[in-house]
């Protein structure tokens, strides 16, 4: 267990590594950041001047060392666009994307779960055919799309929760709704499968056999082992709701950190950008240790694959 | 498409169902797409910054919309005293929101304080022309400008307020961005960043304004990035007032008669320029023909009443009409593909030439102009992107062609925009020795009356040679609740402190 605990932290460890190369070269990508700053009607000597000021003029290997550094102990530097520190910007709005990401997740989990071990029980049955159609449904339909149209029925012709904003949880109903929607079809779909399979299995003969109650069955012996992909699968999916609220932020007015992504990658706020893909993949990259760990410790096979 | 699709969608789902109309708390509830960097005014570079700067804080001056004059705000009187020297005087039992009493040091202090390079005000332009203040006596105070300055009057009535010097000296520009205080008809009373903020009537404010007597007693302004949602919210009651909704959209909300719709002129001008001075090195555009050929290619008229529609107004000279100095009588290049042709061809260009083409917004207004341009033989390839990397481009002298546009800032007085264009800085292609030597003129002499002549000159010569061809003037639509009295303005700075409740 301790040496499969060390190679996943050391790939984890890897990736963060990787992906903070990737997110310090963003900087550079589109052109010169002291041109851009420098802003208009700056003269040469501005420009020299921001370069100096910012360290642009240093080899690339040392700024990147330096920014990695700040960006260990939380210093992101300051947005280019509100002249605060990155981090402050990034701790305000985050807890808004975490309550509407765990909202979400929770959500798809109470809808999929059930769904999957229904249509599992009855394959090909009704049921079984309406879970399909919402899964497919789900995977099809735009996000914005699907927002509006909820806005539409249940904001403005019911009048039931608000349109935007973010001050009652009132608010986080829809939002959560569409979030936690696109993530049921494959939650649902590989509960469905694992159940089936584990349904069919020697052990759960022989539990029936017993005569044991089958809710016992099916919720003790079957759904755990039939989990194990699911909690994988779930991880990975709060990972995406976390980095993929953009759409569902915008749309509801919700004052996230997928908001302040996308509005600070219309304004060329570099260090925003920079901060923010660093902690939405190191939160992915700990999600997805996270999720083997649990596999590990749900199912002692995987500790020595 | 994607936006008018859903719109039909939304109107579709929602008429049949009546909306709650006016306020019974007389709070008025106000939408805005964007967050604003900062709430100080001298730090803050947004529209929206502009609009809440006019709310929390007081000016020495105001202007008129009505009759374009200007009036006393902070100050009663002024004058030139020489050509670099202003004197006010200040209208004394003014008080800040925090209960500071407004004198003479709140005005040297913030002039002196936004004078000084070093405290980044941004943009610098708007202060750049203050050398310093001075304080005569407590209600006396002069301005010295840098070198001749006659568009001061136009910047002391809007982006250069007065803050409270105590307070100001205490918390500095951090705190007086996130607990702003000014002497306003509002006060900010609660600021959720990226959210909302909270203004409050001023119960103080000084009767003697020219801003009046507030009638809201609270404005709940939001920020909804999505046009979409600010529709839905105000479907559904949940807000009062929007702005810069589409056209088609707003034909819509008009036609539902539940909301007013008023459609009202900004002074952001679109404009095509041309590389006219080698600066990308040699184009077609470097012959005048050529120039006068897209010109008379382009159909802005078209454009204007199918795409703009509203107070929108083919415009000719390179600046917007109620400017000071813009004189509108220049040449004109009315519509007329044939004399383009036999423009082009007389330049050597019988069929047409090949350029690409530079836009950062109004796709479909860009591809009109396309498709007029390929009428007479101009083959364009469209080169679409965002606003700060065209600029960029642009300023590096790397885009011969392109379709921009300017606002102005709301400043009505023609060196906010014509003399960033042509007077030989990073924007001009043109660089017309006439044309600059008038624009300098213009910029630096107090008589309003050479001013106008120096300014006539430089338009006129723009006009002739076609360096620019003006486009059309913008508009907005506004879209508020029936019982709401509001009267929007070209300056697209709306102002809530005369809105009122029927």
């Amino acid at each position: 267990m301790l040496r499969f605990l060390l190679t996943r932290l050391g790939l984890a460890a890897l990736v963060a590594l990787t992906v903070s190369l990737i997110s310090f070269s963003l900087l550079f990508l589109a052109g010169d950041p002291a041109v851009a700053l420098a802003g208009e009607a700056a003269t040469e000597e501005d420009i020299q001047a921001i370069r100096a000021q910012y360290g642009f003029d240093r080899p690339l290997p040392v700024q990147y060392v330096a920014w990695l550094t700040g960006a260990l102990t939380g210093d992101f530097g300051n947005s280019y666009y509100f002249n605060t520190p990155v981090i402050d910007l990034i701790t305000e709005r985050l807890p808004t994307t975490m309550r509407l990401g765990l909202a979400g997740i929770c959500f798809a989990l109470l809808l999929a779960v059930p769904l999957g071990v229904i249509a599992a029980i009855r394959p090909n049955s009704l049921i079984d055919r309406f879970a399909l159609f919402i899964s497919v449904v789900g995977q099809a339909m735009p996000t914005f799309w699907f927002s509006l149209i909820l806005i539409v029925i249940f904001a403005v012709a019911l009048g039931w929760v608000p349109v935007s904003g973010s001050d009652t949880w009132r608010h986080f109903i829809l939002p959560t709704v569409v979030l936690g929607y696109f993530a049921t079809p494959g939650i649902m779909r590989l509960t469905r499968a694992g159940m089936l399979e584990v349904l069919r299995a020697d052990y759960i003969r022989t539990a029936r056999a017993k005569g044991l109650h089958p809710l016992k069955i099916l919720f003790k012996h079957a759904l755990r082992n039939a989990a194990i992909p699911v909690v994988g699968l779930a991880a990975v999916q709060l990972g995406f709701m976390l980095g993929g609220s953009i759409v569902v932020e915008t749309i509801f007015a919700l004052n996230g950190a997928g908001l302040l992504a996308f509005e600070s990658i219309n304004r060329n706020d570099f260090p925003v950008v920079q901060a923010l893909i660093l902690i939405f993949s190191l939160i992915y990259v700990m999600l997805t240790l996270l999720a083997d760990l649990l596999n590990a410790w749900l199912d002692p096979r995987i500790r020595v694959a | 498409m994607r936006s008018s699709l859903l719109a039909a969608a939304i109107f579709a789902v929602a008429l049949p169902f009546p909306v709650m109309a006016g306020s019974d708390d007389n709070s008025l509830k106000i939408a805005f797409t964007r967050e604003m960097d900062t709430l100080n005014p001298f730090l803050n570079t947004t529209r929206e910054g502009v609009i809440l700067s006019r709310h929390v804080w007081d000016g020495l001056l105001h202007r008129d919309q009505a009759t374009g004059e200007y009036v006393g705000n902070l100050a009663t009187s002024w004058a030139w005293i020489d050509d670099t020297t202003l004197e006010f005087t200040l209208r004394e039992g003014v008080t800040f929101h925090n209960g500071e009493p407004f004198n003479a040091d709140d005005v040297v202090y913030t002039m002196n304080f936004v004078a000084d390079p070093e405290n980044g005000v941004n943009p610098q332009r708007n202060v750049s022309w203050i050398k310093e203040a001075v304080k005569i006596d407590d209600f006396t105070v002069r301005i010295l400008t840098d070198g001749p300055f006659p568009a001061a009057l136009e910047f002391l009535s809007g982006p250069v307020v007065v803050l409270p010097d105590t307070y100001f000296a205490e918390v500095g520009p951090e705190g007086m961005a996130t607990a702003p205080i000014g002497s306003g008809p509002y006060e900010v009373t609660e600021s959720v960043p990226g959210e909302s903020l909270t203004l409050t009537r001023f119960a103080d404010y000084h009767a003697g304004s020219p801003k009046g007597t507030a009638s809201i007693d609270t404005i709940i302004w939001r920020t909804i990035p999505e046009a979409n949602t600010r529709i839905a919210e105000m479907l559904s009651g949940g807000l009062d007032w929007i702005w810069q909704v589409p056209a088609d959209q707003a034909d819509r909300l008009a036609a539902t008669g539940r909301y007013n719709v008023v459609n009202e002129s900004t002074m952001r001008i679109g404009y095509l320029y041309f590389d006219a001075s080698d600066r990308h090195g040699e184009t077609p555009f470097d012959d005048l023909r050529v120039r006068q050929a897209v010109s008379h290619a382009v159909n802005r008229q078209a454009i204007v009443d199918n795409l703009l529609k509203g107070a929108s107004e083919v415009v000719h000279s390179a600046c917007f009409p109620s400017q000071f100095g813009c004189d509108t009588t220049v040449t004109r290049y009315e519509y007329d593909p044939e004399k383009a042709k036999a423009l082009l061809a007389e330049a050597g260009y019988p069929d047409g030439f090949e350029i690409p083409f530079v836009a950062y917004r109004n796709r479909d207004y860009a591809e009109a102009m396309m498709a007029d341009l390929a009428n007479v033989g101009i083959r364009t390839s469209l080169d679409y992107k965002k606003y700060a990397a065209t600029r960029d481009q642009i300023q590096a002298g790397e885009v011969p062609f392109a379709f921009m546009t300017w606002g102005s800032y709301s400043i009505n007085d023609i060196s906010a925009i014509t003399s960033i264009f042509f007077k030989g800085g990073i924007d001009d292609y043109a660089r017309d020795p006439e044309v600059i030597g008038a624009l300098d003129t213009g910029d630096t002499v107090t008589d309003p009356e050479v001013r106008r002549a120096a300014y006539s000159q430089a338009l006129n010569r723009i006009a002739d040679q076609a360096y620019w061809l003006p486009l059309f003037s913008y508009n907005s639509n506004y879209v508020f609740d029936l019982d709401l009295n509001f009267t929007p303005t070209p300056d697209e700075i709306p102002t809530f402190y005369n809105a009122s409740w029927q």
